[in-house]
This record gives structure tokens, sequence and C-alpha cells, in this order.
């Protein structure tokens, strides 16, 4: 990857333009969730039709969320691997966490057909509505981020991903922790808590 | 890529200020556009009774009036000196990603087009249902047509083009000024840019998530905003209004900005109360997020949630005043030129103050019951965003249109374009307040002779072309400016910032040498400046070459668009491919700053 | 890339980054068992949401190294965080969540 040119020059805060432009991001990113998220809360109860949250595979979900916290573990120490230079290792953890992520989405696909396949639709309730829009987004977001994952692991198979591009693997990573935080909210306040 | 000449120059630019330059363009011409809309809404309503248009159409002209201004006029018309003029007030060669910049540019004329093209489709399907889109009248149910469709996909590309700027001025202004720059010596108009680009990046995914689910229900058969299955037609309004009151803000506070630079410039004399102008634009910034219910008082949302809201409502008005304050005190006993600029700056005090005025008069429920919906509210409105922020972006055109071109516009026609505005502005919206009062609703088409209303109306349809004819004047101001116009130094006005220190235009690098700046008022200290800093290397620094891969991404959103207009999956493929494309190839573009 | 001097400091190692791995793990398994133990049900909200907001803030401050970063990061985020949060809360106000049912 072309290397960070704004990090070049000297800068007024001394921080990397980049990732403070990722920061930026990630904030307004959580409005983005939090509209969601409201709209799901607001909505929680209202329809007049079933099926109901009492749908939710709660033993299936919390496998699903086990798996996003690995990733998170997969892509640190991914990180880590860039930032001394280990390619081998980098192209291992890269990998992995985008493996993990891929499960996710398979679960989530999984998930998604049986609920269709019991009766609940984007059409059929509020519930049907609400939540598969928001972890459809949720999703949506994760699987650019096993795109963003693979890219750069191809980048590591051509030898392309050294210590110079410590930066770009660490904001994939601010980006793939992200989606993971959110899916902790989303974990707790659609499945847990009902 | 190192043509500066040619339209693919043009096509490929990465350099601030020719973007700046290409968003004041396209942006003024969907001025005129916004303003054509006025003119013939306010023909229809100049008598009663009237058959200039019909009513589907009236509806869909104030709506692609109150869109157009809002998102193609006034926001790029401030991002066009928030492009040229920031990284020259802070001392920078660009901003902080310059191919984004670009990217956020090419986005807004893509949106801007898609959005307009409704226009020019059999039975020009444009967007019908108000400029804030209230639901249910959008769902599929109400308007069956492609007129919502063309209005929330256009406004969802928009939006990319502002996220997008947003996030790039906010790391510009705060990673990229120049030694010694700190950010209390910042210029005002630079700081409430900051602000105005905080606002961006927090407020657009609220309306983003509002304009999603209003196109899962079009298109996908949710019911989000339907009560047929328990949904609420209000979580719209909410949802809208948690982005269109900091909206409000963002579209005034750059104007304000330019009023606190041009004010000290034309007053011989520093900003009164910098400081407390600045916290003031932050505080501003921070309680715009509290008072959006204000916009819904006559929803039934009980009376805590209207008490709460009419108390946040009016707190608001006092950092403003304060600012208004400042800038009296700015001016007073200050040495005054007269420029056209000021003109514009000291009209924006005055036209603003009324509006805001009138908003405290909304501020209260019970009063606000009989305002509601009414005339009022469009005075109201249009003193603040024409008063304020049109008047506010006409003060800047004359101040820096120097620095950008390199000739002043022409004083004389300056002031006659000021003064018909001046009027006219007046005559069209003052009797508002009474039209409103005296019970005449908005967004009707045409009203009963009876309402007594029509005198009114007529004074402010003759207001409205006066108007007209200031921008009239403007044009050829500018059209005579560009052959004739007095050449401008670097510095015609004397001004304190650093834009004033570097050529009219600017080389392409804008500064030989970065200066270290020691004051707020770097111009007026000329000894501030120091002298070229050790080991500063001299000589025409590089720019940048430019990049086609922001114009190709850009070119993926509105093929997306077409896919749910057109009912058609594999333009949507299409689109992607090229969105994806594009950003690839910008990723792995060799690409210095 | 020059490494920007205010920006880093000192990496978490592996260690790190496993035993956070670890806790996190350990609070999944809490909150799922506080789902299905029925003697939790009364204090079951407040004790998940503060059980996530554990995990999230673990997640953010190690993982995401805002801990270690710039305070500078850590108010680009937390701002907006507040805010939706904030918004969250108003919202589910005007749509009646927080009214005592009789």
């Amino acid at each position: 990857m072309a290397p960070a040119a704004a990090a070049a020059h000297h800068t007024s805060l001394g921080l990397d333009s980049r990732k403070m432009a990722f920061w930026a991001f990630i904030g307004s990113e959580c409005l983005l969730f939090a509209s969601l998220i409201s709209t799901y809360l607001i909505y929680k109860g209202r329809s007049l039709v079933g099926p109901y949250p009492d749908i939710l595979n709660i033993p299936f979900t919390s496998i699903s969320t086990f798996d996003l916290l690995m990733s998170s573990l997969m892509m640190v120490l991914a990180l880590a691997a860039v930032q001394r230079g280990d390619l081998k290792w980098a192209k291992v953890w890269l990998f992995l966490t985008a493996l993990l992520g891929m499960f996710f989405l398979a679960g989530q696909v999984y998930e998604f057909t049986s609920f269709v396949h019991e009766g609940l639709t984007l059409q059929r309730n509020l519930f049907g509505a609400t939540f598969f829009v928001l972890t459809g987004t949720h999703g949506a977001h994760v699987t650019v981020g096993v795109i963003w994952l693979l890219t750069l692991w191809s980048r590591a198979l051509r030898g392309k991903l050294g210590k110079a591009n410590a930066l770009t693997v660490e904001i994939c990573g601010l980006y793939w922790h992200f989606v993971d935080v959110v899916w902790i909210v989303i974990f707790t306040v659609v499945y847990l808590i009902q | 890529m190192s043509a500066t000449k040619g339209w693919r120059s043009w096509l490929t630019t990465t350099d601030h200020k020719r973007i700046g330059l290409l968003y004041f363009w396209t942006a003024f011409v969907f001025f005129l556009i916004g303003g054509l809309e006025a003119l013939i809404i306010r023909a229809q309503l100049a008598r009663p009774g009237n058959t200039v248009v019909s009513a589907e159409t009236f509806n869909q002209l104030f709506t692609m009036h109150g869109t157009t201004m809002v998102f193609l006029a006034l926001m790029p018309l401030s991002a066009a000196f928030f492009n040229y003029i920031v990284p020259l007030q802070i001392g920078a060669r660009d901003v902080a990603f310059p191919r984004l910049n670009a990217f956020s540019y090419w986005v807004f004329v893509l949106g801007g087009l898609l959005l307009n093209a409704s226009w020019l489709l059999p039975h020009h399907p444009a967007p019908d249902a108000g400029w804030f889109g209230y639901a249910n009248l959008t769902s599929r149910e109400f308007s069956p047509g492609p007129n919502i469709d063309f209005w929330l996909l256009g406004l969802q590309i928009l939006g990319v083009a502002s996220l997008a700027a947003g996030f790039n001025f906010i790391v510009t202004i705060l990673n990229l000024r120049a030694p010694g720059m700190k950010m209390m010596r910042l210029p005002v108009f630079s700081w409430m840019t900051l602000v105005t680009s905080f606002l961006i990046i927090t407020a657009f995914p609220v309306i983003t998530v509002a304009l999603v689910l209003l196109m899962f229900d079009r298109f996908f058969g949710t019911h989000f905003y339907l009560t047929s299955a328990g949904g609420d037609p209000v979580l719209w309004q909410h949802l809208f209004w948690i982005f269109g009151h900091p909206e409000v803000y963002i579209l005034i506070l750059p104007a304000m900005g330019i009023v606190s630079e041009v004010l000290p410039t034309f007053a011989r004399k520093p900003l009164f109360g910098y400081t407390v102008v600045v916290y003031s634009g932050v505080l501003i910034g921070f309680m715009g997020w509290g008072v959006w219910s204000h916009h819904m008082f006559s929803v039934g949302l009980g009376p805590i949630a209207d008490s709460v809201f009419s108390a946040t409502t009016m707190l608001i008005a006092v950092p403003t005043g304060v600012k208004i304050f400042n800038w009296l005190a700015t001016l007073w006993g200050g040495q005054i030129r007269a420029t056209s600029a000021l003109h514009f700056a000291v009209g924006f005090i005055a036209l603003f103050t009324i509006g805001g005025l009138s908003g405290v008069m909304h501020a209260s429920p019970p009063a606000d019951l009989q305002q509601t919906d009414t005339y009022f509210v469009v005075a109201h409105i249009h003193y603040v965003l024409f008063g304020g922020t049109v008047f506010g972006l006409f003060a800047g055109m004359y101040y820096w249109w120097p620095k950008m071109t390199g000739r002043l516009l022409g004083e004389r026609l300056g002031k006659l374009h000021f003064w018909l505005m001046f009027v006219g502005m007046n005559l069209a919206f003052f009797p508002m307040h009474f039209i409103g009062l005296l019970g005449m609703p908005r967004r009707i088409y045409t009203y009963a002779p009876e309402l007594g209303v029509a005198k009114l109306n007529l004074v402010s349809t003759v207001g409205a072309f006066l108007i007209g004819a200031s921008i009239l004047v403007f044009l050829i101001n500018v059209w005579r400016t560009r052959k004739r116009g007095k050449v401008a130094g670097n510095d015609p006005w004397g001004g304190a910032t650093l834009e004033w220190t570097i050529p009219s235009p600017p080389p392409p690098h804008n500064f030989d040498v970065i200066p270290t700046v020691a004051s707020r008022l770097p111009r007026w200290s000329m000894t501030q400046l120091t002298a070229i800093p050790e080991g500063a290397e001299l000589g025409k620094p590089h720019a940048p070459a430019g990049s086609w891969w922001p114009l190709v991404a850009a070119c993926g959103l509105p093929v997306l668009a077409l896919a749910p207009l057109t009912h058609t999956l594999w333009v949507a493929f299409l689109g992607a491919a090229i969105l994806i494309t594009g950003i690839y190839r910008w990723a792995f573009e060799p690409f210095e700053v | 890339m020059r490494e920007s001097p205010a920006g880093e400091h000192a990496h978490p190692t592996a260690g790190v980054y496993l035993r956070v791995a670890a806790v996190l793990v350990i609070l999944t398994v809490i909150e799922v068992g506080v789902f299905y133990v029925p003697a939790f049900h009364p204090v079951l909200v407040p004790t998940l949401l503060i059980l996530s907001a554990v995990k999230f803030t673990l997640v953010v401050m190690f993982y995401m190294h805002l801990k270690m970063d710039s305070r500078f990061f850590t108010f680009l985020f937390g701002g907006p965080l507040l805010l939706a949060m904030v918004m969250t809360m108003g919202l589910m106000f005007l749509f009646g969540a927080f009214v005592l049912k009789r």
C-alpha cells in the first residue's frame, strides 16, 4: 500500500492524520448505529403479530459472539506481527481474523434464513424490520471488514506488508474492533435483554 | 498528470483552490435554479386563485426550492470557502486528504444532478413532499411515483459528500496548522468550519438511517413509518429533526465565521471578544443537539417534552446573542470602510437578529401552535437563512473574490446589489410574519381572497423579484470584473490573517515558505511573522498531481442509485463495481501530499 | 512512515491481549448465565448493561489501544459516543420507555 504520505510531514497535534480521520469516522458510526438501535428499542414490544424475540437462539448467538471476540484477538496479534516485521505470522493472524469473520457471517446467514423459514421477515412485523435492518447493517460492516482483511492478507502474501505499512493494518484493526464492539452492544440489547 | 490546463486537469484536480472554485460555480448555478423555483412560487402566490402552476407542480417547486437551497446551494457555497480559504488561513499547502476532497465535490455534483434529473423526465416527477419529507405522505401508498425515490436517493448521495468533507476538514484544521498557529490563534472562520464539520459528522448519520428506513418502507415492504403494523410516522420526524436542527447550525455557523472576519478588517479593529465568540460557536454546536423537538410542538409530545425543548431552545439564544453583541462592539469605535463586503456583513447582523427574534417567539409552545406551519415560520427561516446565511456568503464573496481571482468586484455595482437585495429581501419576507399570523398556512398553492392576505402576498412577490434583479446585478459585476476589475495585490483590504500574505490568486503550493505564526492577527503584527526559519527549504515546493480515481469512485454512487429507480438489480452491481474499483485504484495509487 | 512522537507508547504484549481475551470470554459466559438463571432476572437489565459496558471498554481501551494513545483520540470517539447514548435515551423517553406502567 502506498506509504501514509499524510504522516510523513510534521502535524500540529503530533498525531497521524489518517488515524485521526479514522477515529472521527468511528465516532460518526456511533451515531449511525445508535439511530438503528434506538429504532429497535422504540419499536420493541410493538409488533402487532409474531414471531417475537423468543425466536432468538441465545446459545447459537453466544457462539457467534465468542467468534467475533476471538477474531479481535487475532486482529491485535496480526497488528503486533506486522509491527515487528514478522510477515509469516502477520499472514496467519490476518487470515484467521478474516476466517472468523466469515464464520460470523455464515452464522448470520444461517440465522436469517432460519428466521425467514419460521415466518420472521422484514415485512412481517416491526420486530422483523428493526431486527433485520440493525443486524443486517452490522453484517454489511463485517463484510466490508472481511474484504479489507483479505486485501491486506493478499498484500502480505506478495510480501508487501512490512513495518512501514503497520498503520494501515492498525486502521483496519480499529474498524474491525469497532464492528466487534457494536456487536457486543447488539448482543446485549437485542438478544439478552428481551 | 502534470498538466494544469485543460478540462482534464479540472476533472483530476486535487488542489483545494480549484475544488473550491468548482464548488462555488456549481453551487451558484444551483442557487440560481433554487431562486427560479422561488420566483415561480411567488408568481403563483401573487394573487389569490392564480393559475401559473398546478397544485402538483407547486408542491414540487417548494420541495425542490428547499432541498436545492439547503443541500445544493448554501452548504456547498460554504464548502467553497472551506475549501479555498481554510488551508490558506491555517498556513497549509492543502487539506489533509486532497483526493477525498475531490471525491466530495464530484459526489456533490452527481447527487445534485440526480436530484434535478427528476425535472427532466416525462411528467417531471420531482420530489413533492416538502424538503423535510414527512411520513406517511412519503409512503409508497401516498407517493407511488418515483418523486420521493429521487429525493431519498439524492440526499443519501449528498450525505456521503458532506461526511467525507467533514472528516477532511476536522483533520485539516486540527493537524495541518502552521507552526505557532495555536487553536486560540485560529481565524474565526476556520474555527466555525471546525465546529460545522463536527456537526456534519454527527448529524448526517442520523438522517442516513432515517432515509434508509424510508427506503426499506418504499422498496421492501417494511413498516417503519406506517401505522398499519404498529409503526409511528412521528419516528421520521424525530430522526429527521435530530439531523435537521444541527443542520441549520451547519448552515449558519460558516456565515457567522465570515462575518467575524469581514467586520474586523473593515473596522480596522480586532474582533471584540475573540475567545467568547469562539466558545459561543462551540456552545451553539453542542446545544444545537438539544432542541430538535421544537419543530414538533404541534405533534402532541406531552408537557414534559414540550417544556424541556422550549427551555433548551430559549437557552440557545444566549450564545447567539452574545455573538451579535461582540460583532457590534467590533464595529463600535472602529475606522469604518463601507465596502460592499461590509454592507453585507452588517446586513447579516440586522437581518439575522430579526430572524432570531421570530425564532425565540417559536420557542414558546403555546405561541408556536399558532405560528407553526404558517408563513410566520417561512418568514423566520428566510430571515435567518437568506438574511443570515446568504448575506454572509455574499460578504464572503466580495471579501475573498480578489484573493480567489486576483481582481476586485466593482464597488458601485456591489452596493447596488446590496441595496436591491436588502430592500427586496425585506419586502419579500417581512410581510410573511403578518401573512402567517393572519392564517395563511405553508405549502398551499393558492388562497382565497377572503383570507385578506392578497395585498401582502403581492408585496412579497415584488420583493422576490427585486431579489432576482439584485442577483442579476451581481452577475453583471462578476462578468465585468473578469477583464475590467481592479487588479488586487496580495492584500487589497489590509486583512489580518494569513491568506492575505500570499499572491492573489495564490500559487498552487500556496506558501513559498510555511510561516511561523506568533499572534492571532499575523498580518497586523508584521514583525511577528518571523523571518525565514532555519532549515526551511526555499523554492517552489512540489504540488501534487491530480487523480482520476475520486471521480471514478464518485460515479459509482449515482449508478448504484439508478438500481432502485429503474427496478433493475444488476445496475446495483455495476455501481458497486465502479465504486469499489475506484476505491481500490485510489488506495493503491502512489500519491504524495 | 515516521512514527508520530506523541502517538503510541509501549505496546501491550501478547500476554496482555490474551488476558483481555480471557476476561472477555468469562464476561460473556456470565452474561449468558445471567440470562438463563431465573434468580438473576430482577437485576437482568442493569447487570447485562454493566457487563457489556465493561467488555466494550476493554476492547476499546486495549485492542483499539485507546488507553495508551493520545487522549485526543478518546475525545474524538468519546464525544460522539456520549452524544449517541444521550440521543438514544432521549428518543426512548420520547416514545414512552421510561413511563411507569400503572
